[in-house]
């Protein structure tokens, strides 16, 4: 069990890596958006070999589920497939990743340093329950819970006041 | 005690009054503060002098307030009466008195008439505490004070720039030798710790000898504050340019009062200088050059003004050439005739001038002597006793007082002794080409009336003095009264007046020589006046002419040392390179905002940029501690 | 037992997270750069989780729900103004939107 369990670790690694890497060089948002449904699948794979079920279950429905089909709407009415593709290739995009890699890499660099020198401990040696997730959060977070859901709240007043302006300008421009 | 106070305090309160309300005042009132003032302080003067005089206690010394005190060095404001200063305070309280009277008069049709006397109110008040003063700051103070007098008198009239610039030339000129001054008292402050003359004379034998470089130094200092304010060479350029002024200005403070202030100096630090007495030849050498040089311009001058005033300059040269040898008290005495008979001969050239409406050229006058007689004759015995005119005239006395000093001086006696006696047959032409010139010989101007009482009681005061004066002081061949000189010996040491050492034929000598200049005036320009004038136009003498009529081209030489790399300079700076670093700061401003500007793209990337950097520096210090 | 080492989690979440920034200030598209952002939210989730591994506690799951809370008030609020960007200039490139430069 522990060495599948290793290994299983490394496998996910392995591929939400590379995944995510393909999100960021893709031409095309949609395919985009495609791999990164597989990045956060594997994640949540990750997640669950680390003895979280829970957050790996929560990171399929509410990740993988919610945001990412609330990303393909929004793409699949901002920009119709091929002509965001070559405006993004004349937007040269080889070119601008160099910069940013290096940051990158030079940020990698400096917390991997910090990583070695801790001290030695092991990860997913329990599962911890839904169970224990739940009494901790109504137990000792209760009120992150209270200000999570004013959050929410507001995001959905947001969004909703965001989108009704669009929808009234449409509307007279159907009849005006 | 404010006896002593009293005489500079009633002028300078004069000024306070005329200088607040003067010119709302009515001109009388006007007249009444700003003469009484120096009245009054005049008549005190004589009054507190005599009784000092018959109770043989002529040492008064007064402390007003502190100055200052510093942990090495005090200084206060204190006056302090002794012999010298008694006669120098009569002659400018006297001289003061009389000028202003003449002033009533003589500035009655001018519109700034209580801003003129409020200036002359000033000048005589520190003049007084310049001669007072007990502590050489405080003679500084008076020193500055009149320096500044005499700058805002010569430009009295300052809507013409021309009087401004002379003003500004005597101020700037007079000021390099105040500079020097002023380096040579903290000089003296420095190694001694006080400037207060009674305590710097005894200091100074004890704690340096003589020859001593300080002391050398210090000499040197102070003899070029007075070479500059008594106008010798090479500071002499100020004084006929100085002329722009008023004439009672001329008068008073240009020939009586403030010329003679560095000969005051110079008596009052006889111990210092006699401590250096390579200093005191530097002095007698200063004035036997300038009386010659300014005697020979003053014959060359056409401006009636402009001849007085080199004449001045040469007389004070005779003065440094006294003090030179060491005959203090000879110096002092031709410092007394020369007030009077040089403001005599000033104030008829203001009554000869006004009646001209203000013709300065001599050239244009003539045969006044029918129509201003009193100033004829006024003039004639100015003339007579600037040109020493034997036995009957003041200068004659003192002249000769000083001739027997140069004669009976050490080295080179017999080359200062003659050089003043060309000196003086020069002075002696000059003032009877003067007198003949504008007195004598046809009228070619028509003159207007203009004398009054105001200003005629001053001429015949004047005059009776120049011709009275003298008699105070005699060689021993003549009487060998000794008035002057046991006066005020006492007071300036040294010899005791050398009139009365040297041989009789001296004296003879020197009668000679002022009458051997009447009579050449004479042949010159009144017997054969044609004669001369096809002389007088040979180019080589034209050239000469011209050339003493510059004054020796000492402007001209300072033109070219001086003005002209200075304005050069001040010309190629006119980009003001210290103005430039403050610009270059303002442009290195500029600079970081063109670039912080450039940093607000606006794009969010490159906002995100900077977080993400931001970050990796951050961590990247935690990393690497 | 062979286990994972702590560090090893942390490292990937790390990657992870470099792997995102570069997305974010690489792509101009808008979208792009929203994507990135979810990136960025989900490596730090997963390095909260494996911290709460390490000690065997459910706080840092408590702290990967608020992330994602936060996550989705974030996208939904952010993709409606993609989508009002789109409507009024007609382009998704985030260099064209500098209204506020200088």
């Amino acid at each position: 069990m522990a060495t599948l369990s290793a290994g299983a670790f490394y496998v996910f690694s392995g591929l939400a890596i590379l995944a995510t890497l393909l999100v960021i060089v893709q031409r095309n948002a949609v395919h985009a958006l495609l791999y990164l449904v597989v990045s956060f699948l594997a994640v949540a794979g990750l997640l669950f070999v680390l003895g979280a079920p829970f957050a790996a279950a929560l990171e399929v429905i509410i990740y993988a589920g919610a945001i990412m089909v609330l990303f393909v709407f929004v793409t699949m009415m901002v920009s119709p497939g091929q002509e965001a593709a070559t405006a993004d290739a004349r937007w040269g995009l080889l070119k601008a990743l160099v910069g940013p890699a290096a940051i990158a890499l030079l940020l990698i660099v400096e917390l991997g340093s910090v990583l070695v020198h801790a001290p030695a401990a092991h990860v997913g040696a329990d599962v911890i329950s839904p169970k224990e997730v739940a009494v901790a959060l109504f137990g000792t977070y209760v009120l992150g819970v209270e200000l999570a859901s004013m959050l929410l709240l507001a995001g959905l007043v947001g969004a909703y006041h965001l989108g009704r302006r669009m929808l009234q300008r449409d509307r007279e421009g159907e009849t005006g | 005690m404010l006896d002593v106070a009293l005489i500079p305090g009633l002028p300078l309160a004069g000024f306070v009054i005329l200088a607040l309300v003067g010119s709302r005042l009515p001109r009388r009132a006007v007249a009444i503060i700003g003469v009484g003032s120096v009245g009054l302080s005049a008549a005190w003067a004589l009054l507190f002098g005599a009784a000092l005089i018959a109770s043989h206690d002529v040492h008064q010394s007064q402390t007003l307030w502190t100055w200052m005190a510093l942990p090495h060095f005090e200084a206060a404001i204190g006056l302090s009466l002794d012999r010298l200063s008694l006669v120098m305070v009569w002659v400018v309280t006297g001289v003061g008195f009389l000028t202003h009277l003449y002033s009533i008069a003589f500035m009655a049709d001018d519109e700034d008439y209580a801003r003129f006397f409020a200036y002359m109110n000033l000048f005589v008040g520190s003049m007084l505490v310049l001669v007072l003063a007990d502590d050489l700051l405080l003679l500084y103070l008076g020193w500055e004070g009149v320096g500044l007098c005499s700058y805002l008198l010569i430009a009295f009239w300052y809507r013409d720039p021309k009087n401004v610039r002379a003003a500004v030339k005597a101020f700037l000129v007079t000021r390099i030798g105040d500079a020097a001054m002023a380096v040579g008292l903290f000089l003296l402050a420095a190694y001694t710790g006080t400037l207060r003359i009674d305590d710097l004379m005894l200091r100074l034998p004890h704690t340096f000898p003589a020859g001593a470089p300080v002391v050398v130094a210090a000499a040197a200092l102070l003899l070029a504050g007075a070479v500059g304010k008594s106008a010798q060479l090479p500071l002499q350029v100020w004084l006929p340019d100085a002329m722009a002024g008023p004439t009672p200005v001329s008068a008073l403070i240009h020939a009586a009062t403030m010329v003679t202030a560095g000969v005051y100096l110079i008596a009052r630090m006889q111990l210092v200088f006699n401590m250096a007495p390579a200093v005191m030849a530097v002095v007698a050498w200063i004035g036997l050059a300038t009386l010659l040089l300014a005697g020979l311009s003053a014959l060359a001058q056409r401006d009636l003004k402009r001849i007085l005033a080199y004449s001045t300059i040469s007389q004070l040269g005779y003065m440094f050439l006294a003090l030179g040898v060491g005959a203090w008290t000879a110096a002092i005495f031709h410092l007394v005739t020369h007030a009077f008979f040089k403001a005599l001969l000033f104030l008829c050239a203001g009554v000869v001038i006004k009646s001209l409406h203000d013709e300065h050229d001599i050239a244009a006058m003539g045969g006044l002597r029918r129509h201003m007689p009193l100033v004829f004759g006024a003039f004639t015995v100015g003339a007579a006793s600037l040109a020493g005119l034997p036995l009957v005239t003041a200068g004659f006395y003192s002249k000769d007082a000083i001739l027997q000093a140069a004669w009976a001086s050490g080295p080179h006696a017999a080359w200062l002794w003659a050089v003043a006696l060309v000196g003086a047959l020069v002075t002696s032409v000059y003032a009877f080409r003067a007198l003949f010139v504008v007195f004598l010989g046809e009228t070619r101007r028509e003159p207007a009336r203009v004398s009054s009482l105001a200003m005629s009681v001053p001429l015949v005061v004047l005059a009776a003095l120049a011709l009275l004066a003298g008699f105070v002081q005699t060689p021993s061949q003549l009487g060998g009264i000794s008035v002057f000189g046991g006066f005020v010996g006492p007071a300036v040491g040294g010899q005791v007046g050398q009139g009365g050492g040297g041989p009789g034929w001296l004296l003879l000598v020197a009668s000679g020589a002022s009458l051997l200049g009447l009579l050449i005036a004479w042949v010159l320009y009144v017997r054969r006046p044609a004669t001369f004038a096809r002389l007088a136009d040979a180019p080589a003498w034209v050239a000469l002419r011209q050339f003493a009529l510059e004054g020796f081209g000492f402007d001209r030489l300072y033109d070219t040392m001086i003005v002209q790399p200075f304005v050069y300079l001040t010309r190629a700076n006119v980009g003001d390179f210290v103005d430039w670093l403050y610009v270059c700061l303002a442009e290195v401003a500029r600079l970081l905002h063109g670039l912080m500007s450039r940093a607000q793209t606006g794009r969010v990337r490159w906002y995100a940029a900077g977080i993400a950097l931001g970050a990796l520096l951050m961590l990247g210090l935690v990393v690497l501690r | 037992m062979q286990q994972v080492p702590l560090e090893h989690a942390l490292l990937v979440a790390a990657i992870l997270f470099g792997i995102g920034l570069t997305g974010l200030l690489a792509r101009r598209n808008l979208l792009f750069t929203l994507m990135s952002i979810e990136i960025l939210l989900s490596a730090a989730g997963l390095a909260f989780v494996a911290a709460a591994s390490r000690w065997g506690q459910a706080d840092g799951q408590v702290m990967f729900i608020f992330i994602l809370v936060m996550a989705g008030a974030e996208v939904s609020v952010g993709l409606a103004l993609v989508l009002q960007i789109h409507h009024a200039l007609k382009t998704l490139d985030s260099d064209a939107i500098r209204q506020l430069r200088g």
